[in-house]
C-alpha cells in the first residue's frame, strides 16, 4: 500500500517535470559519449556501463509520466516554438521505444564487458574504444529518433544511428564484414538522401518540417498536394531501406551476422526499429487516411512477403548466426501488417477505435517482444559460437548439455519468436489475429499463421540439433562468464513475461492516439 | 521563367542522375560520386524553394529563408561525413581483397570464432 | 533586360552544370569521374551564389569541392582499377540499365512538375527568423538559424562528426591503434607543393579564423571557418611539413570535443538561466553564441582534418616520419 502510494507520487513528479526527463534521455547518451571518447581506454567502458542504468531510469521516468498524465510530452527546444524551432514529444509509442532500448541496452552491456576489455599492461585498444563509444552514439540517435518531432532532425538522427551502426559491422575487420558493412551503409545512405529530398518538398509545400503542424496542414488539404505524395512515397521507400523491408533486405543477413553477438543484438533488436518508428510516425501522425489507406495494403503485401521469404531461407541456413538474422527478415515483416490493419479497423463503422488501437498495441507488442527476443538469440548464438568454435546448426550436437543455460535462453526467446504461448509475441499475434478478423483481412490472419509454422521450424531445427547431438559433449574453447549467459536469459524471460502481464499494462502504448491521424 | 525554375528543374535531372549512377554503376567509388551527385541535386532543391521563400526588402540585393539554408549547410557536412567513411570502408576492402565492387554476394562470415 | 540577362546567365550556368553531371555519371574511367565531379562542385558554389545563400557557397566551395576533391582523388589513387564485368548476365545488365535508366527520368520528371506547381507565394520562415534575430543578438539570419533556432541540428550534427571519426579509426589495424593517421603522408613532396603549404596557411587561417568571426554578422559561421581550416590543416599535411596527431593524444580528443561539449553545457545552462534547453539568456546571447561558435570551429576543423587523414596507419620506422 505503501510502496504504491510513493509510486504514484513518484509519477506524478516525474509528469510534472516531463520536459526536462525528454532532454536528459537525449543528452545523458551524448554527454557520455564525449568524455568516453576524450578519457578513452577503460575509462570507455566504465563511462558506458555507468550511463547505461542511468538511462534506464530516464525512460522509466519518461513511460511513468507519459502513463500518469495520460497525454504526450511536448517541449520546445531553446523556448523556440515550431515552425521556427524545433520540438521533442514523447507520446506511448515514443515512450515505449525508449524503454525497450534502455533495457535492451543494459543487458548488451552487461554482456559486452567481458568481450571489450582493455587487456591488461595496454592503455587503450581499438574494439573496447570503439564498441563502447559507438553503443552511446547509436543510443544518442534511437532516442532522438524516438523523440524528434522535426523531419530533419530526425535526418540527423537517423544519419547518428546509421554511422555508429556501420562501423559495428566491421570490428572485426574481417574482408567479408567490411563487404557487408559497406553495403549496409551504401543502402543507408540511399534511404538518406530519399528521406531529405521528401522533407524539401514537405518544407517547399508548407513552410514547416514539424510532424504536427504538417498534419494539421494536411488534414484541411482536399486534394492533398501532388508534391506531398511525391513527398510521402520517396520518404516511404528511403525508411523501407533503413528498415530492410522485402525486397530491399539484401543488406540485411550478412551484415547482422558478420557483427560480434553484442554488436547483432543491437543492431537487430534496435537500429532496424528506428527508421520503422519513423515509418509509423509518418503514417500515423502526419499523412492523412485518404493517402495511407489506399496504400497500407502495399507495406503489408511486403511484409506478408518478407515473412515467407524469411522463414524459408532461415530454413535453408547453414550457421546459426545467419538463421538469426533472416529470422530478423522474417519478423520485419510482421510488423507492417499493423498498417492495413489498424487504419483498416479506425475506418470501421463501429467500435473501430478500439480494433485499431488493438492492431497498434498488437504491432508494438511484437516490435518490443522481438527486440528483447532477438537480443537474447543474437548473444546466445554469439556464446554458442565462440565456445564451440564454430556456429554450424549441423555440428550444434551436444551443446545443449554442455551449455545448458545460453541454450534454454535461446529456446526461451524462441517461444516469443514463433508467438507461442504465453509470450510478448503470442499476445501480439492474437491482437493482431482479432484486428485482422474484424477487417476482414483474412490473409493478414494467414500470414500470421503461416509465419509462426516457419519460424517454429527453424527454431526446432537448431533445438533438435542442439539437443539430440548423438556425440558426446564438445569440448569447450571459452566458456561464457555466468552474468553474460544471465543477461541473455534476462532478455528472453523479459520476452516471455510480457505475455503474462495483464492487458491493461499496455495502454502505455495508446497515450496520444486520440484524435490524430488516422484515429479519428 | 525565373532562376528559381531553372535551377529547380537542374536540381531534378541532377537527382535523376545520381540515383541512376548510385543504382547502375558497378564500381563502389562510383557508387559514392553518384550519391554526392545526387545529394547535391537534394540540396539544391533546398536551396531554390530558399529562394522562393525570400524577403522583398526594398534596396536590398536577393534575399532567401535562411531556414532551408542553414539545413543545407548541416547536411553538407553529414554527407561529407558519410562519403569519407564509405570511401575508407572501400579502401579497407580493397587491400582486403583488391575488390572495389560488391558484385559477389558477400559469403557468409568465417565459422571460426565470434569476435 | 538586365533581368533577361541574368537568366541567360543562370541556364548556361544549369547546362554546364547538368553536362559535368552527366559526365560525371556516364564517363568510362573512374579518374576521369572524380575530376569531373571536382569541376562540377566548384559550379554548384556558382549556383548558391546565384540563389542568394552565400553562406551555403562558402561551405559547398570549401567542402563539397575542395576536401571532398581531395578525399576522393587519394581514394581513385590508391585502388585498384575495377575488375570487368562477368561476361555473363551482359543481356540482364542492359536491361536492368534501361529499366532504371526509366525509373530515374520518371523521378526528374515527377520532381520538376511537382517543383514548379509549389505553391505561390512560397511559405517561408523568412520573416519569422528576421523578427526574431534581434534577440540573439546576432545579423547573420542563417547563423540564428543554426546556432539558435535549430541549435539541435548543429548540436547532433557535431557529435555525428566525432562519431564519424570514431568509425574511421575502427577501420585501423589493431598494430596501429593509436598511431598516427597515415592517408595524406606522401613520400616525395614536390617543391612546389612545399612552398605552397608554406604560403597558403597563414592567409587560410586568417580567412578561416575572419570566417567564424563574421559569421555573426555576415555570411560565414562555424563550419565554413571550420573547413578553410581543416583545408589548410591538409595541404600541411600533404606537403609533409607536419605529421598528423596521433589519435590517442589526450589534448587532441580534448580539441575535438570541446565543441560539443561546450554547446551542450551551455546549453544545459539554459534550462535554468533561460527557461529551456538550448536557449540564451536574452543579455548574454551575443557572447556565449560566439564562444560557442569559437569551440565549435576549432573541433569541426579538427574533424574534419582527420577525417581527410584516414584511419591511423603503422608507422614507417624509426626516424621515417617527417
Amino acid at each position: 500500500m505503501q510502496t504504491a502510494v510513493i509510486l504514484s507520487d513518484l509519477a506524478a513528479l516525474a509528469a510534472a517535470h516531463g520536459g526536462d526527463l525528454l532532454v536528459l534521455a537525449l543528452a545523458l547518451p551524448a554527454l557520455a559519449l564525449l568524455p568516453a571518447f576524450a578519457l578513452g581506454g577503460r575509462w570507455a567502458g566504465r563511462i558506458a556501463l555507468l550511463t547505461l542504468p542511468l538511462g534506464l531510469g530516464v525512460a522509466v521516468a519518461i513511460a511513468a509520466a507519459v502513463q500518469h498524465g495520460g497525454v504526450p510530452i511536448a517541449y520546445h527546444l531553446g523556448g523556440w516554438a515550431p515552425p521556427l524551432g524545433v520540438a521533442l514529444r514523447a507520446d506511448g509509442l515514443s515512450a515505449t521505444l525508449l524503454l525497450t532500448t534502455a533495457v535492451v541496452l543494459c543487458a548488451v552491456g552487461l554482456f559486452a564487458r567481458a568481450d571489450f576489455k582493455v587487456p591488461a599492461g595496454s592503455r587503450e585498444t581499438r574494439s573496447p574504444l570503439v564498441f563502447w563509444t559507438l553503443l552511446l552514439g547509436v543510443w544518442t540517435g534511437l532516442n532522438g529518433v524516438f523523440l524528434g518531432q522535426d523531419l530533419f532532425s530526425l535526418y540527423v538522427a537517423l544519419e547518428l544511428v546509421s554511422f555508429s551502426a556501420v562501423p559495428l559491422v566491421c570490428l572485426s575487420g574481417r574482408p567479408e564484414t567490411l563487404a557487408a558493412a559497406l553495403r549496409y551503409l551504401l543502402f543507408a545512405l540511399f534511404g538518406a538522401v530519399l528521406f531529405v529530398l521528401a522533407a524539401a518538398l514537405f518544407y517547399g509545400t508548407y513552410g514547416t518540417l514539424d510532424i504536427g503542424l504538417l498534419a494539421r496542414h494536411l488534414a484541411g488539404a482536399d486534394p492533398v498536394p501532388p508534391a506531398v505524395l511525391a513527398a510521402a512515397v520517396l520518404m516511404t521507400l528511403g525508411l523501407l531501406a533503413k528498415t530492410a523491408l522485402f525486397p530491399l533486405q539484401v543488406w540485411l543477413p550478412p551484415a547482422h551476422a558478420g557483427a560480434p553477438a553484442a554488436g547483432s543484438a543491437v543492431l537487430s533488436a534496435l537500429v532496424v526499429k528506428a527508421s520503422f518508428f519513423v515509418i509509423l510516425r509518418l503514417w500515423f501522425d502526419c499523412l492523412p487516411a485518404g493517402v495511407t489507406q489506399p496504400a497500407a495494403p502495399v507495406l503489408a503485401g511486403l511484409g506478408v512477403a518478407a515473412i515467407l521469404f524469411g522463414g524459408v531461407q532461415a530454413l535453408r541456413q547453414v550457421r546459426l548466426k545467419m538463421l538469426v538474422a533472416y529470422s530478423t527478415v522474417a519478423q520485419i515483416g510482421y510488423l507492417f501488417l499493423v498498417f492495413p490493419l489498424a487504419l483498416g479497423a479506425a475506418a470501421l463503422p463501429a467500435g473501430g477505435a478500439a480494433q485499431a488501437a488493438g492492431a497498434l498495441t498488437g504491432g508494438m507488442l511484437q516490435l518490443v517482444s522481438h527486440a528483447l527476443a532477438k537480443a537474447a538469440m543474437f548473444m546466445a548464438a554469439g556464446l554458442i559460437a565462440v565456445a564451440l568454435g564454430h556456429d554450424r546448426i549441423r555440428e550444434l550436437g551436444g551443446s545443449a548439455r554442455a551449455l545448458p543455460l545460453t541454450v534454454f535462453a535461446f529456446a526461451l526467446a524462441g517461444l516469443s519468436l514463433a508467438g507461442l504461448q504465453p509470450s510478448g509475441g503470442y499476445v501480439a499475434k492474437t491482437l493482431l489475429t482479432a484486428a485482422a478478423d474484424a477487417t476482414g483481412q483474412w490473409w493478414s490472419a494467414f500470414a500470421l499463421q503461416v509465419g509462426g509454422v516457419l519460424t517454429g521450424a527453424y527454431l526446432l531445427w537448431v533445438l533438435f540439433n542442439a539437443l539430440v547431438g548423438f556425440r558426446a559433449p564438445p569440448t569447450l574453447l571459452k566458456r561464457p562468464r555466468r552474468y553474460q549467459e544471465l543477461a541473455v536469459l534476462a532478455l528472453a524471460l523479459g520476452a516471455l513475461v510480457l505475455g503474462l502481464v495483464p492487458a491493461s499494462s499496455f495502454e502505455l502504448v495508446t497515450v496520444g492516439r486520440g484524435g490524430l491521424v488516422g484515429f479519428p | 521563367m525565373s532562376a528559381t525554375t531553372i535551377f529547380g528543374v537542374c536540381a531534378a535531372a541532377l537527382v535523376g542522375l545520381g540515383l541512376y549512377g548510385l543504382i547502375c554503376h558497378r564500381g563502389v567509388l562510383r557508387k559514392i560520386i553518384a550519391f554526392n551527385v545526387m545529394g547535391s541535386g537534394v540540396f539544391l532543391l533546398f536551396g531554390v524553394i530558399a529562394r522562393r521563400g525570400g524577403l522583398v526588402v526594398a534596396g536590398a540585393g536577393p534575399t532567401a529563408d535562411p531556414v532551408p539554408q542553414a539545413i543545407v549547410i548541416t547536411g553538407l557536412v553529414v554527407a561529407f561525413a558519410a562519403t569519407v567513411l564509405a570511401v575508407a570502408l572501400l579502401l579497407r576492402l580493397a587491400q582486403a581483397t583488391g575488390q572495389t565492387t560488391l558484385d559477389t554476394p558477400a559469403p557468409p562470415p568465417a565459422p571460426t570464432g565470434d569476435r | 533586360m538586365s533581368m533577361s540577362l541574368g537568366l541567360v546567365a543562370d541556364s548556361f550556368l544549369a547546362l554546364l552544370i547538368l553536362g559535368l553531371a552527366v559526365w560525371t555519371i556516364a564517363v568510362r574511367g573512374t579518374y576521369a569521374a572524380v575530376v569531373g565531379f571536382v569541376a562540377y562542385g566548384l559550379l554548384v558554389a556558382l549556383i548558391w551564389v546565384r540563389l542568394a545563400a552565400v553562406d551555403v557557397a562558402l561551405t559547398e566551395a570549401a567542402l563539397g569541392s575542395g576536401l571532398m576533391g581531395l578525399l576522393l582523388l587519394r581514394a581513385v589513387a590508391c585502388l585498384p582499377p575495377d575488375a570487368p564485368a562477368p561476361a555473363s548476365g551482359r543481356v540482364g545488365r542492359v536491361a536492368l540499365r534501361v529499366v532504371v535508366g526509366v525509373l530515374c527520368a520518371g523521378l526528374t520528371a515527377v520532381l520538376a512538375a511537382v517543383v514548379l506547381q509549389l505553391p505561390e507565394p512560397a511559405p517561408s520562415l523568412a520573416a519569422a527568423a528576421a523578427q526574431a534575430l534581434p534577440t540573439t543578438g546576432l545579423g547573420n539570419p542563417v547563423t540564428g538559424v543554426l546556432i539558435a533556432y535549430r541549435a539541435i541540428d548543429t548540436l547532433l550534427e557535431a557529435v555525428v562528426l566525432v562519431l564519424a571519426l570514431i568509425g574511421l579509426w575502427s577501420l585501423a589495424a589493431d598494430g596501429a591503434w593509436g598511431g598516427r593517421p597515415g592517408a595524406l603522408r606522401t613520400r616525395e613532396p614536390g617543391a612546389a607543393l612545399v612552398l605552397l603549404a608554406q604560403l597558403l596557411p597563414p592567409v587560410g587561417i586568417l580567412v578561416g579564423i575572419h570566417l567564424f568571426w563574421t559569421g555573426a554578422n555576415h555570411p560565414g559561421g562555424a563550419f565554413q571557418g571550420g573547413a578553410v581550416l581543416a583545408a589548410m590543416w591538409a595541404i600541411v599535411l600533404v606537403a609533409g611539413l607536419a605529421a598528423a596527431p596521433r589519435v590517442d593524444g589526450r589534448r587532441l580528443r580534448l580539441v575535438l570535443v570541446v565543441g560539443p561539449a561546450l554547446f551542450f553545457a551551455i546549453g544545459l545552462a539554459g534550462i535554468w538561466w533561460a527557461d529551456a534547453f538550448l536557449g540564451y539568456p536574452a543579455d548574454w546571447a551575443k557572447p556565449l553564441i560566439l564562444v560557442i561558435e569559437a569551440a565549435l570551429t576549432l573541433s569541426i576543423a579538427a574533424a574534419l582534418g582527420l577525417l581527410l587523414a584516414g584511419p591511423p596507419a603503422s608507422e614507417p620506422g624509426p626516424g621515417g616520419q617527417a
